[in-house]
């Protein structure tokens, strides 16, 4: 019951960078995450947040500190460990136009996944038809190019495809962030009801603070490598404690001319007193 | 956000691999080259059933015979039938260069794939040991090589594969490379999909094509090595050969010269078909590549001048005066606070813009993405342009400076700067306007400042192109200008080179160039997009800063109402190339008329709900597993 799914203690990646020397992409993480939550990592280019959700993925280079699956420790997968891990861990990237592959059909790109888990071939294609249903797409869509569709039709393509064998935790990239105003709003509605359909958790990056603030639970605020708040988002969205927290804050413009008005003299108050 | 709505953007009506045997097919230089190369290679099968006679019989009466009669092509040295030796020979001729191709493909494809997909040690000898392949001269080795192998076609051959196969290796290795690091192999491994299966799936779709179009080529040089070989002596002479022909032709060169033709052109015209396959298949290749990317923005600007790149600098040499002189002082206190919309003012507005339309150019028609816009903006207030990808937004900032991308015209419609028309203008003239009258942001900082010059220079050197300035004026200039847009160590910053700045840094060398010469008008298309949002709010005050000092004129391309609130005096809101609605910022935002506005500002996050887990405390450690 109170177990978390997903756990992160102490963790550091560190890049190499040349023959001594390397590069220290985040430092001491600390992150849960329980069935059915989503938790918001929110920061700038180069905060690390990107590299926290290839960490919990197996794709960068852990040197110190655990990630734990439901128990079971998962910082570097070997391949037979990744296999059995992917039941349960999925992810959607940021870009839909290099995260699916131009030259596969849709009913092939979301029937790999679950033929690498065994999965007969007939049973896959009736599961592809489901999964099509399921994100909003056309049936027909199984039969055509990734390249066919746009942007949005795309993301939803991979939702379908991290969604394929059920997995209980998404890393959700930037799923929105190459997406329009509209577009993005649909698409993060969808991600909202899979999340209250399934159960499935997702740890959410993004650079934005509004499209976080309406799909998490609990935000962790990241910066340099660190995360320097973390709580319940109306919390963390709405009274930071947190400088950083609240330069990001006081940054993030609002569609409101009244309201933004506000916001800006009350970042430049900030930046004055800073 | 902003990608020019460029035709190629709507998705292919067709699956790009079907299509592409069609376009083969229907191009002349892949069918003809194809058939030709078809009918060779059956002829070398079925040679036993259409060959005349046997191509080792010898006539003595036809010895060196002209063409005629029942010898067709004539009688080679020895007195063979030369049409039958052409078609017998063409087997061993044929089987030596796929051999060599095989060879070649094999080794290099394998190794280039280990290379490329598990690197290390293995990657390292493997290019050590390439390179040491090609910088053998080929040709000599081989024949080198006769004295150990001696008359054996195939096996040379086979050699010739080995020398070949580095090709193979480093093409294979550099592919590998490129779409290893590709999200969608990521989404594969995380999908727990094996090593062997990601190549075969995803990595062999990716490398088949430039491995169909070396191959190709590497058939045909093979052929002319395996003829080359022969001609010198050292082939089969036991087996008809069209290099072994060629050797009998020159040996009889002064009794029967048209010996010298059969096989000359059959090696060419083999060779060249190969060739043909090779160059048509990439390009039709290289069209699907481009149609299942995402399209990229058009060509890089220049910073200060917002010339194309490739404009030569002496094309934007200040022009002779005879440009009107605006009203400025009595327009600017007139409009201060007018929304930019309204034309009710006698006054030109410093843009103006009516009845614009934009279309590109695709193959032999035409589509239209811009349907006949009309704005005014105001001396001394921002505009903002919204809407979303497609919308044509960028396309009116483009056609407004001048700089439609390849295929992109004005079609109708007027834009007038100043009350003078700019459409159909000279482009000596525009790139005079670009700098002096319009200041030009771009979305992309980093793409639009050149890599190997300083940044000082190429703040610099449209200063001194546009305004007469000295060196030492101009540098002052600059510096003052850095100082201004809020660098804090402009000197550094003039010495430095791009990579070494960062992109919100690069941003506002970007904005002090666009200023640099005193425009009126400032458009800047998506400025802040690539930005941060800490650096997004500077960039923004620094804008709004520059706007009120100098009574600058903005136009504001953006898909971010959070922009448009913040800096903005008057909104239009933009929707597959038509304006849905404008008014002043005020206006929109507090009573939007049109449907697309209430759904645009209807979908802002700003307001959303937060969500909560049923029946959980959101705390970290103590969450039901409910939901």
């Amino acid at each position: 019951m109170t177990a978390p799914l997903l756990s992160v203690t102490g963790l550091n990646v560190d890049y190499r960078t040349g023959r001594r020397r390397s590069f220290r992409a985040l430092t001491d993480i600390n992150i849960e995450i329980a069935p059915g939550e989503t938790l918001g990592l929110v920061g700038e280019s180069g905060s690390g947040k990107t590299t926290l959700g290839r960490a919990v993925l197996g794709l960068a280079p852990v040197s110190a500190g655990s990630i734990q699956f439901a128990g079971n420790e998962i910082g570097q997968p070997s391949p037979a460990q990744r296999r059995k891990l992917s039941r349960d861990l999925q992810v959607v990237f940021q870009d839909p136009y290099t995260s699916l592959n131009p030259a596969m059909r849709v009913g092939d790109i979301l029937a790999e996944p679950l033929r690498a888990q065994g999965v007969s071939r007939a049973q896959a294609r009736d599961r592809v038809a489901g999964l099509l249903g399921e994100v909003n797409l056309p049936a027909d869509a199984a039969d055509r190019f990734a390249s066919e569709f746009s942007g949005g039709q795309r993301q939803r393509v991979a939702i379908a495809r991290a969604l394929a064998i059920q997995p209980r935790l998404i890393v959700c990239d930037e799923p929105v962030s190459a997406l329009d105003l509209t577009t993005q709003a649909r698409v993060l509605d969808l991600f909202a009801e899979i999340q209250d359909r399934t159960g499935v958790a997702y740890l959410f990056v993004s650079h934005d603070l509004a499209v976080i603030r309406a799909i998490s639970h609990r935000v962790a605020v990241m910066y340099r490598g660190a995360i320097v708040e973390q709580g319940p988002t109306e919390r963390v969205t709405e009274h930071p404690t947190h400088p950083y927290t609240q330069t990001l804050l006081a940054a993030s413009p609002v569609p409101d001319p009244e309201r933004q008005r506000e916001r800006r003299l009350a970042r430049l108050a900030l930046a004055a007193s800073a | 956000m902003t990608q020019t709505l460029l035709p190629s953007a709507a998705p292919s009506p067709r699956a790009p691999r079907l299509g592409v045997m069609r376009r083969l097919i229907r191009n002349p230089l892949f069918s003809v080259p194809a058939a030709v190369l078809l009918l060779i290679v059956l002829a070398a099968i079925f040679a036993d059933l259409i060959a005349p006679m046997s191509p080792t019989t010898a006539n003595l009466s036809a010895v060196n015979i002209a063409p005629g009669g029942e010898y067709l092509l004539g009688g080679d040295g020895a007195g063979r039938d030369v049409l039958s030796r052409l078609i017998f020979a063409g087997r061993l001729t044929l089987l030596g260069s796929a051999t060599t191709v095989g060879v070649a493909i094999a080794l290099g494809v394998t190794a280039g794939l280990i290379a490329g997909y598990v690197g290390g040690w293995f990657d390292q000898i493997g290019g050590w040991v390439a390179n040491l392949l090609i910088v053998l001269p080929g040709t000599i080795v081989l024949v080198a090589l006769f004295a150990v192998v001696g008359p054996n076609v195939i096996l040379t051959m086979v050699i010739l594969g080995f020398m070949m196969a580095p090709n193979f290796f480093r093409v294979v290795r550099n592919q590998v490379i490129a779409v290893k690091n590709e999200l969608y192999v990521d989404a594969a491994r995380v999908s727990g999909l094996s090593n062997g299966r990601i190549i075969a799936r995803h990595i062999l779709s990716v490398i088949r094509a430039p491995i169909i179009i070396l191959g190709a080529s590497v058939g045909g040089a093979a052929i002319v090595v395996q003829a080359g070989l022969e001609f010198l002596g050292l082939g089969d002479p036991s087996t008809p050969t069209w290099g072994g022909m060629l050797l009998d032709a020159f040996n009889n060169l002064y009794v029967g010269p048209h010996l010298m033709w059969p096989p000359g052109i059959m090696i060419g015209i083999t060779a060249i078909s190969l060739l043909l396959i090779a160059n048509a298949v990439r390009d039709a290749l290289a069209g699907t590549d481009r149609s299942s990317r995402r399209p990229r923005r058009r060509t890089a600007i220049s910073p200060v001048t917002g010339a194309p790149r490739s404009t030569a600098p002496t094309a934007v040499l200040p022009a002779a005066a005879g440009q009107p002189e605006p009203l400025a002082s009595t327009a600017a206190i007139s409009t201060l606070d007018a929304p930019a919309i309204l034309k009710d003012t006698a006054e030109h507005g410093v843009l103006e813009i009516s009845n614009l339309k934009v279309a590109y150019a695709t193959g032999r028609e035409e589509t239209e993405v811009v349907h006949g816009v009309s704005l005014t903006l105001e001396r001394g207030t921002i505009l903002g342009l919204v809407g979303e990808s497609g919308s044509g937004k960028t396309q009116i900032a483009l056609s407004t400076l001048g700089l439609l991308p390849a295929g992109g015209a004005v079609t109708g419609g007027s834009i007038r700067i100043n009350g003078r028309e700019i459409v159909g203008e000279r482009e000596r003239v525009l790139s005079e306007l670009r700098g002096k009258t319009i200041g030009y942001i771009p979305q992309e900082p980093m793409s639009n400042l050149d890599p190997s010059f300083t940044i000082g220079s190429q703040l610099v050197e449209p200063m001194r192109l546009r305004g007469d300035l000295s060196k030492a004026a101009a540098k002052a200039r600059a510096l003052e200008l850095l100082d201004r847009v809020g660098i804090v160590d402009p000197a550094r910053v003039f010495k430095s080179y791009p990579h070494q700045i960062s992109g919100g840094m690069a941003q506002r060398v970007l904005i002090a160039g666009a200023v640099a010469c005193e425009p009126e008008l400032l458009i800047a298309d998506e400025p802040t997009t690539a930005l941060d949002v800490t650096v997004q709010a500077e960039i923004l005050e620094l804008i709004r800063d520059l706007q009120r000092e100098r009574n600058l004129s903005v136009l504001i391309v953006t898909h971010n109402f959070g922009v448009v609130a913040d800096l903005c005096d008057s909104v239009a809101v933009m929707r597959s190339g038509e304006i849905v609605e404008h008014g002043s910022v005020a206006d929109i935002f507090a009573r939007p008329r049109h449907e697309y506005t209430r759904l645009l500002l209807g979908s802002g996050l700003e307001n959303a709900p937060i969500r909560t887990l049923a029946a959980a405390p959101a705390s970290s450690s103590t969450v039901s597993e409910e939901s």
